[in-house]
């Protein structure tokens, strides 16, 4: 099942970030960096494996007032994708 | 150099550096002997424990010393749940924010058989009192357990209105107050409650436990005569005189310290908002022991920042996951939702000098700002590192648990 059918981001994400292997901070700074690549009301898709990136991510969006749309486990190798959607 | 550590542990008192030394003259004799030497030990020991009493405001007989705080905590959920197994296994209501100890004695009654429910807490760390008490099953529960204050942050929980709803249903309340004990006022309604004697200026390797009377418990360990069964094995009792006399002058010292303390930490608090930008203090500010404030730089490793902190002479600890043995984000953090990465913990030792302060506040705003120039170097590096791999190449998203947090 793909995070669409899910109905979770509205559409396909616009950007995905590879942040698989990297520890914590280096994920959000990336996001952070990479967001504002993506118009407004698009999606990000953020690749982790560290346990802190699945906590910060949805912290990191309630700081930032964008909006966490959720995350899923990804299916090959230990990880997540989380999906944050640009509000401004 | 500035130790601002004291949740860790609280630099050892003078009174209780003299009591220890004298207890090892004293009372290094079995004190369960009835020769002379024996009987000294005794004494002591049943003094400790009245001077623990007194304090913790229960009797003398409903206190046990262990080797810990972890190991008082292990005996008051195994020793709950054990009692039950019976009767076919039994329900254990956690707060998500508990020390490891109590959720660690928690899994292992569960692996056991029990089952656990995890109770929530809101942005503050503070549970949800109807939350925590609708978790409690009347004919099921055999513990529950909540905090004084929480370790991590400072909140201070809703302990005597989680203890009504607890004594209304016939479940006993374990209280772990390491974090509070010697420090605030404890809370009435526990059935148990544990302590651990180096957060209050004691030597270390002494723990409480303190069990009510009316309370069923019962040691999930081998037989073994000491402190009443409770606790097995030969008592510390020089570090458990010197535990006491350190408990009974640090909550003589409570209020006076309390109000320094918490001007301090809350200098820190209003200042750092300003100076440091994208900096997040967690907890509340009045529902809170006054010595903690803990707080979360954005986009910097939280163990580079620990270590710049002890270069520039300011000893702190760390919740997040890169400064942790385990590697693993602080469950507090976590279960508040709030930012894990960059996150600093001051918590100050009695006497703390307001210099050490202006020092701290000084300094850290350059230490962030550093950090993150190569925090942001680091991140573009990474990019740059895996910027030829092509979309299509990335594992895609399997199970999808959207809105999972």
């Amino acid at each position: 099942m793909t995070p669409q059918q899910a109905g979770t981001p509205g559409h396909a994400p616009a950007l995905r970030i590879d942040a698989l292997g990297l520890k914590c901070p280096i994920p959000i700074i990336m996001l952070a960096e990479r967001i504002g690549e993506v118009s407004v009301g698009h999606v990000v898709e953020v690749l982790a494996d560290d346990p802190a990136a699945k906590a910060d991510v949805p912290a990191w969006c309630g700081l930032k007032s964008h909006e966490f749309v959720g995350s899923a486990q990804l299916a090959d190798v230990p990880g997540w994708a989380l999906y944050v959607r640009r509000s401004y | 150099m500035a130790y601002f550590d004291a949740a860790s542990a609280e630099p050892i008192t003078a009174a209780a550096r003299t009591a220890l030394l004298e207890a090892l003259d004293d009372g290094w004799a079995d004190p369960s002997r009835l020769h002379l030497e024996g009987r000294r030990a005794r004494l002591m020991l049943d003094q400790a424990r009245e001077r623990v009493a007194g304090v913790l405001r229960c009797r003398a007989d409903e206190i046990a010393f262990t080797s810990s705080g972890t190991q008082a905590v292990h005996l008051a959920v195994l020793g709950a749940a054990h009692l039950r197994s019976r009767r076919g296994p039994g329900h254990i209501v956690v707060s998500a924010v508990e020390h490891s100890s109590v959720l660690n004695a928690a899994a292992f009654a569960e692996q056991a058989g029990n089952t656990v429910t995890i109770a929530g807490v809101g942005a503050d760390a503070r549970v949800d009192v109807a939350g925590f008490t609708e978790a409690i099953r009347r004919d099921k529960t055999v513990l529950a357990c909540l905090q004084s204050a929480n370790h991590e942050v400072g909140t201070l929980q809703p302990v005597e209105e989680v203890a009504q709803e607890c004594k209304a249903a016939g479940v006993p309340l374990l209280v772990d107050a390491a974090a509070s004990a010697g420090r605030e006022a404890l809370p009435a309604g526990w059935s148990l409650l544990t302590a651990s004697a180096h957060k209050w200026g004691g030597p270390p390797g002494v723990g409480v436990l303190a069990i009510r009377k009316a309370v069923r418990w019962r040691s999930p360990l081998p037989a073994d005569g000491r402190e009443a069964y409770r606790v097995p094995g030969f008592p510390n009792l020089p570090a458990i005189v010197s535990a006491a006399v350190a408990l009974e002058a640090f909550e003589a010292g409570r209020d006076h310290a309390g109000v320094e303390l918490r001007s301090l930490t809350s200098q820190i608090r209003d200042q750092l908002q300003q100076l440091v930008p994208d900096c997040v203090v967690h907890g509340d500010r009045a529902l809170s022991l006054p010595h903690i404030v803990t707080f979360s730089c954005l986009y910097i490793d939280g163990e580079a920042l620990v270590i710049e902190l002890a270069k520039a002479g300011f000893s702190v600890s760390s919740g997040s996951a890169c400064a942790s043995d385990s590697q693993q984000p602080s469950h507090v953090l976590a279960a508040m939702g709030a930012i894990t990465h960059g996150n600093v913990r001051v918590s100050l030792p009695r006497g703390t000098a307001h210099q050490d302060i202006t020092a701290f506040i000084d300094v850290l705003p350059g230490i962030v700002s550093r950090l993150r120039g190569d925090g942001h170097t680091a991140a573009r590096r990474s990019a740059a590192a895996r910027a030829p791999a092509s979309a299509a190449d990335l594992p895609g998203p399997g199970t999808t648990t959207g809105g999972e947090q």
